[in-house]
């Protein structure tokens, strides 16, 4: 009827061919997330600094890298990266640099927020006991700003996660590029897409899930 | 480094230069993007509502299967899917053109995130105004035409636009499938030429103007149908 056949697809294939792709694109989403936190907070106290110098640069990137596709900042990276650094490199690792620059931008919008909702009070409070403003940020505003973030944090994560996919544009070997090249091998690419969307989807699905549930339990405590 | 703009007056093999291919490629990107952003629009709106519509469990769950669906794939699969796999699942499907498959994909793809939208806007009006169109006597489908429904839409009016931009992006993911728009050509120009960096800076300009007229646009129609005296706090939409 439909004529799909599943069968070339066993645990033999799935090694051979998924499984690497599977790491690679979990790693890309974790080092991302890490890196693009790491970074995005640094842009969002740039931003929020009230000096000029430090906040224009940091508003200008932001806005430069949300106002481009992702494919193409993938493909500027992977053109610009080995001229800068005078030597090529694997479209793996230019993916990798690629999406924490990207993502620092998207998160240090989510950060900023998050800092905005910490009320005005706690600052001031931090700054009456005679706080530094980086005791102030570390100690009083960070950790409850990162507390109202977890779970928009967690859906950008889940969007990261999807938008791996797209290092297709220079050939890096992630999950999807592990299920085509299967499906090509074995002539099965109709089969191998659809077991593609099957585990993006439920990958996807269970983390949102996950988030929703730690959303009410949150929304309880507070 | 030296720039070398005069790349775009060179022929591109078919008896046109760079520069207009790459005008072309743009018109290509806002096709996608237009026709997507109806599908997306229709779609989504008919999804959101059916998700608050009261006393019909049938509908809210075919519309949460639609957007969990359409949300927790990633884009260049559907995409693939709608090109590659539906055409041979029905025969019926191959008589359409690729283009149209795309915008298929891309606008379901954003309708879900649409959809969202439109369940949050509604959802978030008070209670009261249901209520009122039922003592007026309206229908369910009355109170939702005169009521509710241009509430909500002038509510959602600000994650409606970052929507569309999201979705003047995504379209760049149609390379994947051979659509001649800006990102192929940006990938085909580099090849071609050697000259990415200019390529590039090009295209990427040129998605930075479409992406400020989507907005300025989205600005245009939130003011033109702003309700004198009601006051809309900025919601905040994620995504790429």
């Amino acid at each position: 009827m439909l004529g799909l056949d599943l069968t070339f697809l066993n645990w033999e294939t799935l090694s051979k061919f998924v499984v690497n792709g599977f790491l690679f694109s979990l790693q890309l989403t974790v080092v991302a997330t890490l890196g693009g936190i790491v970074l995005g907070t640094m842009l969002a106290l740039m931003r929020l600094s009230g000096s000029k110098a430090l906040s224009i640069p940091a508003t200008v990137y932001v806005n430069g890298m949300r106002s481009i596709p992702l494919v193409m900042v993938i493909l500027w990276f992977f053109l610009l990266v080995p001229t800068l650094i005078g030597r090529p490199i694997g479209a793996e690792l230019s993916a990798t640099i690629t999406f924490v620059a990207f993502e620092a931008a998207y998160f240090s919008e989510i950060v900023r927020a998050g800092i905005q909702s910490v009320s005005r009070g706690q600052v001031n409070a931090g700054r009456a006991l005679g706080m530094t403003y980086g005791q102030n940020m570390r100690l009083i505003i960070l950790p409850q700003a990162f507390r109202n973030m977890v779970p928009v944090l967690l859906t950008q994560t889940i969007i990261l996660f999807q938008d791996t996919s797209l290092v297709y544009a220079i050939g890096a070997y992630d999950l999807l590029k592990g299920f085509t090249t299967a499906g090509k091998i074995y002539g099965r690419s109709e089969e191998a897409y659809l077991l593609a969307a099957v585990v993006y989807f439920v990958l996807c699905y269970s983390l949102s899930w996950l988030v929703k549930r730690l959303n009410s339990r949150i929304a309880i405590i507070r | 480094m030296t720039w070398d703009w005069k790349v775009f007056l060179n022929d591109d093999g078919s008896g046109r230069t760079y520069l207009e291919w790459m005008f072309d490629a743009w018109g290509w990107t806002l096709a996608v993007a237009g026709s997507a952003w109806v599908v997306a629009m229709l779609v989504g709106a008919l999804m959101g509502t059916l998700r608050t519509l009261p006393g019909s469990p049938w509908l809210v769950r075919l519309s949460n299967v639609w957007v969990e669906l359409f949300r927790n794939i990633p884009l260049l699969v559907q995409i693939f899917i709608w090109y590659f796999v539906v055409p041979k699942i029905f025969p019926a499907m191959q008589q359409v053109p690729g283009f149209a498959l795309v915008v298929l994909a891309l606008g379901f793809f954003t309708s879900a995130r649409i959809a969202e939208q439109v369940r949050a806007g509604i959802q978030a009006l008070p209670r009261g105004q249901r209520y009122a169109g039922m003592a007026l006597g309206f229908t369910t489908a009355q109170t939702y035409r005169y009521v509710i429904l241009p509430m909500a839409f002038r509510m959602i009016l600000p994650p409606l636009t970052s929507e569309s931009m999201n979705l003047l992006k995504n379209s760049s993911v149609a390379f994947a499938v051979s659509i001649a728009e800006l990102t192929m050509f940006a990938m085909q120009a580099q090849e071609e030429t050697s000259r990415g960096v200019e390529v590039y800076l090009a295209v990427t300009a040129l998605y930075a103007v479409s992406a400020f007229a989507v907005n300025r646009l989205m600005a245009l129609a939130e003011k033109k149908l702003q309700i004198p005296g009601l006051v809309i706090a900025g919601a905040t939409g994620g995504g790429h």
